[in-house]
């Protein structure tokens, strides 16, 4: 075809479209250098050692106890924030959503205001609050209310609190953005059709806001399975989470084959969560749209 | 089909409710009486209280001083659900995530009634509706009359005394619209439900209702029937809120009599007192004079400012040498089109005494 021949909006639309193109092409850029290719040079890492190929880093997954408990204790830490963080979040954006404006702002600062202070700091203040003769320790003994302290931290205990206090926002947000598209008519309907406030929640209200439920379980639960820096401030060695398998291996071991394979498996299992929890939430369905 | 009237007919009475919001008055003092199987509409302009009385009704609104009676129980402080008030909201708020059976069935199933009832009152409501067979299909796939019908089921399969519909047909097209007043009007026959119609539009009001109640500012203006609150306004705002009237300045004269500019004209009606009185003119009952009307009847002469071609009419706009602008109709047809004139003629035009309405200022 000679370009005489051409639909006039035919050249239109192909100029539109490259010009699309090299408007994404900065972004497009440092993604694949900054991020394709590293992931790829990771995998290629956890198979290819000393001029050959080898499975040797996945086999011990099999064979060595220290991988699985780590993925086991990763993902049951994961659970539990997950869990914990919906009982604390879910009542959070509830009444936030349902505030009047200047409440519902400042109800979503105060969530959002540990944002602003780096993971780290927080990890340390947990630290001081939670250690053997912190705050909290010394406020409860001194009350009479304990004999002696509790072993607040330095354990899976510590662990899981920080990192409910650092993915709360992640829990909230999502739950606040749906509930807040959830129409007022549509309670106020269910009570004059007879539902009583439970009825009217778990029929109505409840199903409206699992989209944002399962946003924010799948953020939080995803989050959890790659944190590393309170796990390890706060864990006290008694918590292994898989982040720290990686850097033990790179650190300690100087094995970069078995960190990369130890992320690629990782990385795999964050996206099964993706995968499984799209075909758990239909969002067509639940939203009633198209 | 259910021909009998099933639901058990209830009354309603708001007594002296009051709902202020800090200094602002949403309603002031508002008294209403409906009969067992009456049709009531609320209306007026958006901000005149009627959405608030409607809350009030329904319970989501706490009035702050009066109460609301069903028959002879009072249900100022019972909560909406134990009501037992079927409510058509503005834009249905039917339930995205449910089907349209179990959009209607909802009000049984928050009953707890026993799940082998379901399918013949859900059947019964369909065919209500004309929807049978649409009880599988989900909300998004309704055009929105089935909409509409489908949160009429639902608000009514519950049988309840009084239904409260806010605004149900706004959302809907100019045909649509008057094809379910029409049915609305037939359904209420049936069920024989009391019904409490809030809408801002006065032909739908002055078609649907027993009675009709115009609020402004909080406060009911007047309760009456549709020819009353045409024919015989309270006061100027009802006067100009119902029907196609224009309003001018009037001075009284006498008990018969007023005088629009230096022109004295006769009504049959009581002149009412005061200073500031309003002349009330329909433009369907203003005719042009041509010799066939009576003596006695009030004569305009005008300068034709203005006409407009509106289908099935034609609308005049006139001033007359007596003051103020005026405006009326000519049927597009034979007989219109041979006393139409352009404009910058003079015209003359008849008011009978009968229809020569004198209203108060609303003040």
């Amino acid at each position: 075809m000679t370009k005489s021949t051409r639909n006039p909006s035919e050249l239109h639309e192909r100029r539109e479209q490259r010009l699309m193109l090299l408007l994404l092409a900065p972004a497009l850029l440092v993604i694949v250098v900054l991020l394709v290719l590293p992931l790829l040079w990771l995998a290629w890492q956890s198979i290819w050692q000393d001029g050959r190929f080898t499975f040797a880093h996945y086999e011990r997954f099999m064979t060595d106890s220290v991988y699985w408990l780590a993925f086991l204790q990763t993902f049951r830490i994961a659970a539990i924030v997950t869990l914990l963080t919906v009982v604390l979040g879910y009542p959070v954006a509830y009444v936030a959503a349902g505030a009047p404006q200047r409440w519902s702002i400042l109800i979503l600062t105060m969530v959002l205001l540990p944002f602003w202070t780096s993971v780290l700091v927080r990890a340390y203040a947990w630290l001081i609050l939670l250690q053997r003769n912190g705050i909290i320790n010394s406020a409860l003994t001194g009350s009479g209310l304990i004999d002696a302290p509790l072993r607040l931290v330095n354990n899976e205990f510590g662990t899981v609190i920080a990192t409910i206090h650092i993915l709360l926002p992640f829990m909230v947000l999502p739950l606040y953005a749906t509930m807040k598209k959830i129409p007022g008519e549509l309670t106020m309907a269910g009570a004059s059709l007879g539902g009583s406030p439970m009825h009217v929640f778990l029929r109505v209200f409840l199903p409206l806001s699992l989209p944002g439920l399962i946003a924010g379980m799948v953020l939080v639960f995803v989050l959890t399975l790659g944190f590393y820096i309170t796990p390890e401030l706060l864990g006290g060695g008694r918590t292994y989470m898989v982040s720290m398998l990686v850097s033990r291996n790179i650190e300690v071991y100087n094995e970069w084959g078995a960190a990369s394979s130890i992320s690629v498996v990782l990385m795999i299992c964050v996206f099964l969560v993706f995968r499984l929890a799209s075909l758990l939430i239909p969002f067509e369905r639940i939203m009633g749209t198209r | 089909m259910i021909d009998q009237p099933k639901n058990e007919r209830v009354s309603v009475s708001i007594k002296k409710a009051t709902k202020s919001y800090g200094a602002f008055l949403a309603l002031d003092d508002v008294s209403l009486d409906v009969s067992p199987g009456e049709f009531v509409s609320i209306l007026g302009p958006s901000g005149s209280g009627k959405t608030t009385l409607l809350g009030i009704l329904g319970g989501f609104v706490q009035p702050t001083s009066g109460s609301i009676w069903l028959g002879t129980r009072d249900i100022t402080f019972e909560p909406p659900h134990k009501r037992e008030i079927g409510i058509v909201f503005q834009n249905y708020a039917l339930f995205p995530h449910m089907s349209v059976g179990e959009n209607i069935t909802f009000p049984l199933r928050a009953r707890r009634l026993p799940k082998a009832t379901w399918p013949a009152r859900l059947r019964s409501a369909l065919e209500m509706v004309e929807l049978v067979g649409y009880g599988g299909r989900r909300i998004h796939e309704l055009s929105g009359g089935q909409r509409q019908r489908v949160a009429l089921a639902r608000a009514m399969i519950f049988e309840p005394g009084l239904i409260l519909m806010d605004e149900p047909l706004s959302a809907l097209d100019k045909q649509l619209r008057e094809t379910m007043q029409i049915e609305l009007k037939r359904l209420h026959k049936r069920l024989g439900a009391t019904i409490i119609y809030v809408t801002h539009d006065q032909r739908e009001a002055l078609t649907m209702s027993d009675r009709v109640a115009i609020m402004n500012k909080g406060r009911l203006v007047q309760v009456d029937t549709p020819e009353r609150l045409h024919d015989y306004p309270a006061n100027s705002f009802v006067a100009s809120f119902i029907g196609e009237a224009t309003l001018l300045a009037v001075q009284r004269v006498q008990g018969d009599a007023v005088r629009l500019g230096d022109q004295v004209l006769k009504t049959t009606r009581r002149v009412p007192e005061g200073d500031s009185l309003h002349l009330v003119v329909h433009s369907e009952k203003l005719m042009v004079a041509d010799g066939s009307q009576a003596d006695s009847c009030n004569r305009l002469t005008c300068v034709i400012t203005d006409t407009l071609y509106q289908g099935e009419s034609i609308r005049v706009f006139v001033r007359p040498d007596a003051g103020g602008e005026l405006s009326f109709r000519l049927p597009s047809n034979h007989a219109g089109r041979a006393l139409m004139k352009s404009p910058g003629e003079r015209i003359t035009l008849a008011l009978h005494p009968e229809d020569t309405i004198i209203v108060p200022d609303a003040g």
